[in-house]
């Protein structure tokens, strides 16, 4: 199964509320998929700077050791927040890669989550309820966002098999349903030099149309390209700077459900996923169509 | 009449409540809130109505009761009903009424992909369009719809007769447009009746069924079997 949620505030009134209104969406879907859940959340950006996600299995001793590591890095001017499992280091973009390199390089039992000047992806084993009670979801504000839970079918219960996962720069995608195709398109990837941390189906999605945007796509002719070359099971939200976009394979077998009103657009894989928010019953709700790319953005 | 609200009473009172009621019984059933599997499993001649959209699976199995949800219904409304109506004014998700034999259905709205899969005997009316892969494998009863229709309507279809008033944007394997006999206008018009529909035009209206080239025992295909 898995249940996936998202929410865009057209109004200020829901984007002081964000967190607090993802994570009630997140919780009602519980019974979709109990193994792990997870967010991005898009904030707001501050000029010239950027975030840097990075998880940790010991985040007590690691973050320490990496916090210490960066401070003897005198040209680097960083601020370095922990919830939990995962650490948002911000820097000047400039600094960027080259802090990347450095954490890829020195500690290789760090994972980067995400980068990117909005974005804040928050993931861990476990239900949604403890998962965003954990991160304090609930407390954060945004422009957009989204989230998933999972139930694992292709690949093991981990921190990195959680979703969303990140496919670029302030971007990242969650996933209902299984690919079957993966393997082979992993390995086609995989020559195209795109790195994978796991077994998992929908990372080779995001991979997927991470590799298609470096090559110069648009987000619309990546997606429109999935609908020709995965194969299998699959309703994607994608999460970008500016938005959100849904697309459903041509079967259309995992559910989905859009709700539109003067203050927001939500989706949800089911109705349930939406009846925490305000207005609903008022809102335009319908399902979106089998192969069709939806996008909302600022 | 009585009042069920969900946010006194759990699912599971709901349905016992509505399971365990006096023939002729009225019920109104307050903020569903997208639950799954409200009012299955009724056996009963009773009046049920839902104030607000519901998930997956309601009314599966019903036999005999009205049933009218005001709102939408997620995925498999009325799955396998046997008799009874249920009447929902806003949009059903997909395989609505699958392999429902008898009884009818109303949406209102637009029905998603599968409506009527495999139907055995229901009739199911959509006011507004139904997505891919209707009335895929119908056996037997009558899909109408006001609207268009998605790709592959009536994909290896048996005996169901379907009735488009609007476009079909592709007809599935072994499914036929078929000739509107006085016969058959006069049996779309008992089944929009019965319905109590009545802002409809027979005129407009196509039929579609099996070729029958697909399921039929051909003794030239003796030796695959």
């Amino acid at each position: 199964m898995c249940g996936i949620v998202g929410l865009y505030a057209k109004k200020e009134n829901i984007s002081a509320n964000l967190g607090l209104h993802l994570s009630k969406m997140l919780e009602s879907m519980s019974d979709r998929g109990p193994d792990s859940a997870g967010l991005a959340i898009f904030g707001k950006p501050i000029a010239k700077r950027t975030k840097i996600m990075v998880q940790s299995q010991f985040p007590e001793d690691d973050f320490q050791k990496l916090k210490k590591f960066l401070s003897t890095k005198k040209e680097i001017s960083f601020s370095f927040e922990t919830h939990s499992t995962h650490a948002v280091i911000k820097l000047d973009v400039k600094q960027k890669d080259k802090v990347i390199n450095l954490i890829n390089d020195t500690f290789p039992n760090l994972r980067i989550l995400s980068v990117g000047k909005k974005m804040e992806i928050y993931k861990e084993v476990g239900r949604p309820a403890e998962v965003v009670k954990r991160f304090e979801i609930a407390k954060m504000k945004g422009s957009h966002g989204i989230g998933h839970t999972r139930m694992a079918t292709e690949s093991a219960v981990t921190t990195l098999g959680a979703h969303p996962f990140s496919t670029g720069e302030d971007q990242c995608l969650v996933h209902n349903g299984s690919l079957s195709n993966h393997n082979s398109l992993r390995r086609e990837l995989m020559r195209k030099e795109m790195t994978f941390e796991t077994e998992n189906d929908s990372e080779v999605a995001a991979s997927f149309i991470s590799y298609r945007m470096n090559s110069g796509k648009t987000l619309k002719e990546a997606l429109e390209s999935a609908l020709v070359e995965l194969d299998g099971f699959y309703t994607f939200v994608v999460g970008t700077e500016n938005g959100f976009g849904v697309l459903r394979d041509p079967i259309a077998c995992k559910p989905a459900v859009l709700a539109e009103t003067p203050d927001y657009v939500a989706f949800g894989s089911e109705y349930r996923a939406l009846t925490s928010l305000p207005k609903i019953e008022k809102a335009k709700v319908w399902e979106p169509e089998p192969a069709t790319v939806y996008f909302w953005g600022h | 009449m009585n009042i069920l609200d969900f946010n006194k009473l759990s699912l599971r009172d709901i349905n016992k409540t509505l399971q365990a009621s006096d023939k002729n019984s009225f019920f109104s059933i307050k903020n569903p809130k997208g639950s799954h599997a409200l009012a299955v499993g009724i056996n009963k001649q009773i009046t049920v109505k839902v104030v607000g959209s519901v998930g997956y699976y309601c009314a599966g199995m019903n036999k005999f009761s009205d049933i009218k949800v005001e709102g939408s219904a997620g995925p498999g409304l009325g799955e396998n009903m046997m008799s009874g109506n249920i009447h929902v004014t806003g949009d059903v998700s997909q395989y609505a009424g699958a392999s429902g034999h008898g009884g009818s259905i109303l949406v209102e709205g637009n029905a998603s992909s599968r409506c009527g899969i495999s139907m055995k005997g229901v009739d199911i009316i959509v006011k507004g369009n139904v997505g891919h892969m209707s009335a895929f494998m119908a056996q037997k009863g009558n899909l109408v719809i006001f609207g268009n229709a998605g790709h592959a309507l009536g994909d290896s279809i048996y005996e169901a007769n379907i009735y488009v008033a609007g476009e079909v944007a592709s007809l599935g394997a072994d499914c036929i447009e078929k000739k509107m006999t006085k016969k058959h206008l006069s049996k779309l018009e008992n089944i929009l009746s019965n319905a109590n529909v009545s802002d409809y035009n027979l005129d407009t209206f196509r039929r579609f069924g099996s070729a029958r080239s697909l399921y039929n025992f051909n003794v030239d295909n003796a030796k695959i079997y």
